[in-house]
């Protein structure tokens, strides 16, 4: 599974930095990491809406405080 | 009409903008040799002698924006436009009163020094070396020296007189810095220009939809197009097609993060993030090769790193330098660096597009700490090496940087260096004086600028480099 978080300048504003780390945290925790792989981007071009974030190609608008939901609701529930 | 700091920029300018609206509507080849007669319109001469010349030179000035020109070199000479400046160095003019006190003889090493029958001086240029001396003690400012603008410029005597008395560069020698460029008051240096194939760039891409065309703005933007705000600015990138716009500045954190560690290693390093400075030292001082620092250039970094990201990815270097696009067609960074723009060149490209950046909406640029931003002065470097050992926890490593601001220190840093009499173990080498916000492809020049870039650099929200280097 491919996460994709964007690192542009808008959502680096929004959060996008701890977005990523919290992932990396729980997707070490999880034991998930030859399961999933987490990239970078730079702007997907819905800067409304960060952090931007790519589930295999699906869009998602997470904040820092929604990433626990989000890798429970979304990602563990895909992987 | 936007503020530059000369006419002939201006110039450059209009040049510039008319061969960027003409590709823009496609019209660009059968419209080529009307261009001169769009800028010079009429019968009475405003530069030379007729009209004529005048679009003469011009049709030179659209070849070179097109990318056009004779040789490999940026940097590129329209001699019929060089008017030829006297080049005779040291002169007395009538200003000489023919005093009692011969204080220019005096001072002559060399006795070049005679007087005719109004006990006015002359100097002997068969036994005169340039030295100065005369024209210092002389009272009356009578001695002057005639130096040609270009010469003047080029502290590295790259260029010389050609046969027909116009000016010449070596390419060999020469760094492509620009200063001749931005010092020459007939415009007569120039560099060449890529706008076009940014143009076409664009418009392949499709909107972005076939390829993203990613924009590098180096942190002398700070300085720069300062009639907008910052955040207009970028808003007016995107405005012309390009996908997203990235500061250069987070290549110069991800280079001061990895030239910290690699100073620590070898133990003496110069910077490679001046492509005019590590041409000089690769063309000059070969035996010191070895020490220049293996990182690439925070735009080479940069694009690289966006390159692994996105394969398909367009990338164009927006900045104040001339020799960044000599560094663009290095065999190792030509495969990350698609095109190098100055923002000269930008600001034409945005009128050519009628796009006036003070109406538009502030978008943000954050990407890049502190430290990366404030790379583009005299001395930025060298702090962002001191904070990359502090932040990685190698202070034991005492760092002696020795910060070069111009390519004259830099000179003597790498003469000293070559008989190991520098008392330093970095060599922060910036061709341009101030560093990049002197660079010949600013729109302005002036003492305000390293304040500003400063004041962009607090604006950083990462206060720390590795605050900014992305964790993935």
């Amino acid at each position: 599974m491919k996460v994709t978080v964007c690192i542009g300048s808008s959502c680096h504003i929004k959060g996008s930095r701890p977005v990523v780390e919290q992932l990396q945290a729980l997707i070490a925790k999880e034991n998930l990491s030859d399961k999933i792989e987490l990239g970078g981007t730079f702007c997907m071009g819905k800067c409304q809406q960060g952090v931007c974030v790519t589930v295999d190609g699906e869009f998602f608008s997470v904040s820092p405080e929604t990433v626990p939901t989000f890798f429970e609701n979304v990602i563990k529930a895909r992987v | 009409m936007r503020k530059f700091d000369t006419k002939v920029q201006y110039l450059k300018y209009k040049v510039l903008r008319e061969v960027a609206r003409q590709a823009w509507n496609d019209t660009l080849l059968e419209n080529v040799l009307d261009i001169p007669k769009m800028i010079v319109p009429g019968k009475v001469p405003t530069m030379r002698c007729c009209v004529y010349k005048e679009r003469a030179i011009l049709a030179e000035r659209v070849k070179l924006a097109m990318g056009g020109g004779n040789g490999d070199n940026i940097i590129q000479v329209i001699d019929i436009a060089c008017d030829d400046c006297p080049a005779v160095g040291y002169q007395v003019t009538d200003s000489c009163r023919g005093c009692l006190a011969h204080r220019c003889e005096d001072v002559c090493k060399r006795g070049a020094i005679s007087f005719d029958h109004n006990h006015e001086a002359h100097i002997d240029k068969s036994k005169c070396v340039e030295c100065g001396q005369c024209a210092k003690v002389c009272p009356y400012s009578a001695i002057v020296n005639r130096k040609r603008p270009c010469q003047n410029a080029c502290k590295i005597k790259a260029i010389s007189i050609n046969d027909d008395n116009a000016a010449k560069i070596d390419d060999e020698k020469c760094i492509q810095c620009g200063a001749c460029v931005y010092q020459c008051p007939f415009g007569a240096i120039t560099d060449r220009s890529f706008i076009i194939n940014v143009i076409d760039m664009l418009k392949k891409s499709q909107d972005n939809s076939v390829f993203k065309v990613y924009a590098l703005v180096a942190p002398a933007i700070g300085s720069q197009l300062n009639y907008a705000k910052l955040g207009q600015v970028i808003s007016g990138i995107k405005e012309l097609g390009f996908h997203t716009v990235i500061e250069a500045a987070l290549g110069a954190d991800m280079v001061a993060q990895a030239e910290s560690k690699e100073l620590v290693e070898k133990g003496f390093l110069t910077s490679s993030c001046c492509p005019a400075f590590v041409r000089y030292v690769k063309t000059a001082f070969p035996a010191l090769v070895p020490y220049i620092s293996h990182n690439l250039s925070p735009m080479a970094t940069l694009a690289k790193y966006i390159k692994d990201h996105d394969e398909t990815a367009k990338i164009v270097f927006i900045g104040p330098c001339t020799a960044k696009k000599a560094e663009a067609q290095l065999e190792d960074v030509k495969p990350y660096v698609d095109a190098v723009i100055t923002f000269e060149e930008l600001q034409a490209l945005l009128d050519s597009r009628d796009i006036d950046i003070t109406t538009l909406p502030e978008d943000v640029l954050n990407n890049a700490s502190y430290f990366g931003r404030i790379f583009a002065r005299s001395g930025g470097l060298s702090d962002a090496v001191a904070e990359g050992l502090k932040e990685q926890h190698l202070d034991d490593f005492q760092l002696k940087a020795c910060v070069c601001d111009g390519i004259e220190e830099c000179r003597m840093a790498l003469i000293k260096k070559a008989h190991n009499a520098l008392d330093a173990n970095f060599i922060e080498g910036m061709a341009c004086i101030s560093g990049c916000i002197g660079g010949a492809g600013n729109l302005t020049h002036g003492e305000k600028n390293k304040a500003a870039v400063d004041s962009y650099g607090r604006e950083a929200l990462e206060k720390t480099i590795l605050d900014a280097i992305p964790p993935l």
